[in-house]
């Protein structure tokens, strides 16, 4: 199938670059995570409950809502504590992008190792603008929250538009969906990267992180 | 039509869309409470949350918003609507946003209700939650308290926009398809925030005007027995089964006041309130409550209009207005004059201190005018007149550097016996030693202000009178309760009130007990030079003594 891709763009000042990246991403993943399943017999599985809770940002005027679950935005923010560094060490224009991708796996007879197939990829461009007097930063508070509730609504009118999603796995395929590693909460399978990237667009520096737990890459 | 759909298809799929319309009601009211929201995942399922979120039930929202669908379920031309509105402590209100609940006929058929209808509806609570902090009014509410309170009303019909003033916006939540139409949730929401004359709430009548947290102590209801969630994989069948919530979550009537965790929060539990027709009389309580326990400091009136009532609240309002000037005020508002005693009972401190400070104003003018007529009186010596009028210029200054009076404010005993030689009062041995010169009302007669008098005055005024003279008829305050301002008493056994009360007529210290008779200022004066002919005889003793130390 065709992979959907989604692109965002923000301009932040440095200090916001975290909270900008988290607010989007966890919201994304509030859409894309479930329950956990848990398979009885005859094929029927029941599904967890998904808590959720208010974040606060401390430098941006917005609020945005995230999946209950610890691990998760451990994972998140230590990705995006990453980007986060590349971006302010990379000296370069403060352009850079991460990359929220789903996808499934497709088991493939050895010696080829499984395939990743993504089915959506959510990019967000970052670019960090710096700004000199304490008035700026304010308005800046503000503008960027009135933006990233933009983001919002456009995540939510994509999510609603209830395109492919994978199918509902049976229990011996369910780790090739979703992500059932986490304790309280199956997102599905997803991985996030980042680029440092110039003017063009183009990757100055590529890193690559990836947050599968049981994938090898060949 | 509906032939397509079985008729389990048919009551799961209503029930869906029942809880669903409960539970978008309960994100859009809980996410306008003004404080943070955070529900806990669970990996084991419990079967009570409906489409595997975790969304507290909020029991009176929950009410409700069934009284307003009555029964009945959003279709055609019959949307639910919760309005969110803002009204000001002055009663200027204005609607924020309004969430619609549509029903179109664009139908599905070829969806299926218990697997992809379920799954979606939980993916549109989903974005619910998502938007509902989105949108302007969110931050609004998180700011709610004091100036303004923000409110919600459900009703079920025609979707009415009128309120939103010009050029409002609208954001789609999300649809859903299902065999018997599309669900729609949207919002529209107000641009313009430029404030509006007040308007009354006469549509229809609203329902709870006001939004509470109350999950400080409430128990999860979670009473009504439950059903796992069982799903079959694609491509299986039937034979799934439901979590009942119902009706077994029926709750009281409570009633709500906007709290900002720093103010009371009232949990009123079921007890309480067993009878429905409290809808009315519970929305009386709390506002009133509410504002005996608002912050004095603040100067807003607080005038919350409770459902369709009216209430006059912002008589209530008042008594707390004048305690917030009473507690911000310095402390010599203890200096309450002796009227005549009867201070009406009061029910709680800040209305009695509203009439204490009504009738401390109401004196200051007469004082003025009493005091100047006593002056000249007050003594023989005109030098001392002019000094004491000097000092008595300005009865107010005085009042100011006087720090803490023992007298007057909330005391029993006669004004008299109080003197000012307490040690905290600063240059109380240069105070005069009683205050019977004309009343003994120390508004009358304040002190001198030590800065204009001389050291010699305070002898001045022992003319007549030693300390302690009985005399005082007047009544002074009856105290009902005391509560000092900025005190606490967690910590001392004593609090500061009792404290005040048990040291507030302390005795006169012995040096300060000057013989009346033997003292006037023409006598100290007449004996300065006789006590300088003999210091000047010591002189040279005072000298050798003044070697020694160098």
């Amino acid at each position: 199938m065709n992979c959907r891709s989604e692109v965002l763009e923000v301009s932040v000042e440095g200090r916001q670059v975290e909270e900008a990246m988290l607010a989007v991403l966890h919201t994304v993943l509030l859409h894309r995570s479930t329950g956990k399943f848990h398979y009885k017999k005859e094929g029927t599985y029941s599904i967890g409950t998904v808590g959720t809770q208010d974040v606060d940002c401390d430098f941006i005027d917005f609020t945005y809502v995230r999946v209950s679950s610890e691990e998760l935005d451990r994972a998140l923010r230590k990705v995006v504590g990453e980007f986060k560094d590349a971006l302010r060490n990379s000296g370069g224009d403060g352009l850079g992008q991460m990359s929220l991708e789903f996808y499934q796996k497709k088991k493939s007879r050895w010696p080829f190792s499984d395939e990743c197939i993504p089915w959506e990829v959510w990019t967000v461009k970052v670019h960090v603008v710096a700004l000199a007097t304490e008035q700026e930063r304010q308005i800046c508070r503000e503008k960027v929250g009135e933006k990233l509730c933009e983001k919002i609504i456009s995540i939510v009118e994509v999510m609603n538009r209830h395109e492919y999603l994978p199918k509902m796995p049976t229990q011996s395929e369910v780790d090739n969906v979703f992500d059932t590693g986490l304790r309280d909460v199956q997102p599905y399978l997803y991985k996030i990267s980042f680029q440092i990237t110039d003017a063009l667009g183009t990757s100055v520096t590529t890193t690559m992180r990836r947050l599968i737990k049981d994938t090898l890459a060949l | 039509m509906e032939t397509d759909l079985n008729s389990q298809d048919r009551k799961d799929l209503d029930k869906f869309i029942k809880f669903f319309a409960l539970k978008t009601v309960q994100v859009i009211v809980q996410a306008r409470l003004g404080e943070k929201i955070c529900t806990r995942s669970s990996s084991s399922p419990t079967g009570s949350d409906w489409f595997n979120l975790a969304i507290k039930d909020i029991p009176e929202v929950t009410h409700e918003a069934k009284k307003a669908l009555a029964g009945q379920l959003p279709a055609v031309g019959r949307s639910m609507c919760v309005e969110i509105s803002l009204k000001t402590s002055e009663g200027d209100s204005m609607e924020l946003e309004i969430w619609c609940l549509e029903m179109n006929e664009k139908c599905d058929k070829e969806i299926k209700v218990s697997y992809t209808v379920y799954n979606r509806l939980s993916l549109l609570l989903k974005s619910l939650l998502a938007i509902t902090r989105v949108t302007p009014a969110y931050r609004l509410s998180r700011k709610q308290g004091h100036e303004y309170v923000i409110l919600y009303r459900i009703y079920f019909g025609e979707v009415q926009l009128n309120g939103l003033g010009e050029g409002f916006q609208t954001v789609r939540v999300g649809t859903v398809g299902t065999p018997v139409g599309t669900i729609t949730l949207s919002c529209a929401y107000r641009i313009n925030l430029a404030f509006m004359s007040t308007r009354q709430f006469e549509r229809t009548p609203p329902i709870m005007g006001i939004i509470i947290d109350h999950f400080v102590d409430r128990p999860y209801p979670s009473s009504s027995p439950m059903h796992p969630c069982n799903y079959r994989t694609a491509g299986e069948d039937t034979g799934v089964t439901y979590p009942s919530v119902e009706d077994s979550q029926e709750v009281c009537t409570t009633s709500f006041s906007t709290s900002p965790p720093s103010q009371c929060v009232f949990t009123v539990t079921k007890a309480h309130f067993q009878t429905p027709t409290p809808v009315v009389m519970d929305t009386l309580r709390v506002p009133m409550a509410g504002l005996a326990f608002s912050h004095q400091l603040s100067s807003s009136r607080l005038s919350y209009q409770p459902a369709a009532l009216g209430v006059g609240s912002a008589d209530l309002a008042y008594p707390v207005v004048f305690a917030a000037g009473l507690t911000a005020t310095h402390p010599h508002q203890l200096m309450v004059p002796g009227k005549e005693g009867g201070v009406p009972l009061a029910p709680n401190q800040p209305a009695h201190g509203a009439q204490a400070d009504q009738e401390r104003l109401a004196t200051y003018t007469p004082s003025d005018g009493a005091h100047c007529a006593a002056t000249p009186s007050s003594s023989e010596d005109t030098e001392t007149v002019s000094n004491s009028s000097e000092g008595r210029a300005s009865p107010h200054d005085v009042l100011e550097t006087i720090f803490v009076r023992k007298v007057g404010a909330f005391v029993n005993k006669p004004i008299n016996q109080v003197t000012l030689t307490s040690l905290d009062i600063p240059f109380a041995m240069f105070a005069p030693k009683n205050l019977e010169l004309e009343d003994a009302d120390p508004m009358v007669n304040p002190p001198d202000s030590p800065e204009t008098e001389s050291p010699l005055q305070g002898s001045l005024h022992s003319d007549g009178s030693s300390g302690g003279s009985s005399g005082n008829t007047h009544d002074d305050f009856v105290m009902i309760d005391f509560k000092p301002a900025f005190s606490k008493d967690d910590i001392l056994p004593m609090d500061l009130g009792t404290f005040y009360r048990e040291f507030q007529n302390p005795p006169q210290l012995s040096s300060l007990s000057i013989d009346i008779g033997a003292q006037s200022m023409a006598e100290d004066l007449d004996s300065l030079p006789e006590k300088l002919a003999v210091h000047e005889k010591n002189v040279r003793e005072f000298d050798a003594f003044v070697e020694t130390l160098q």
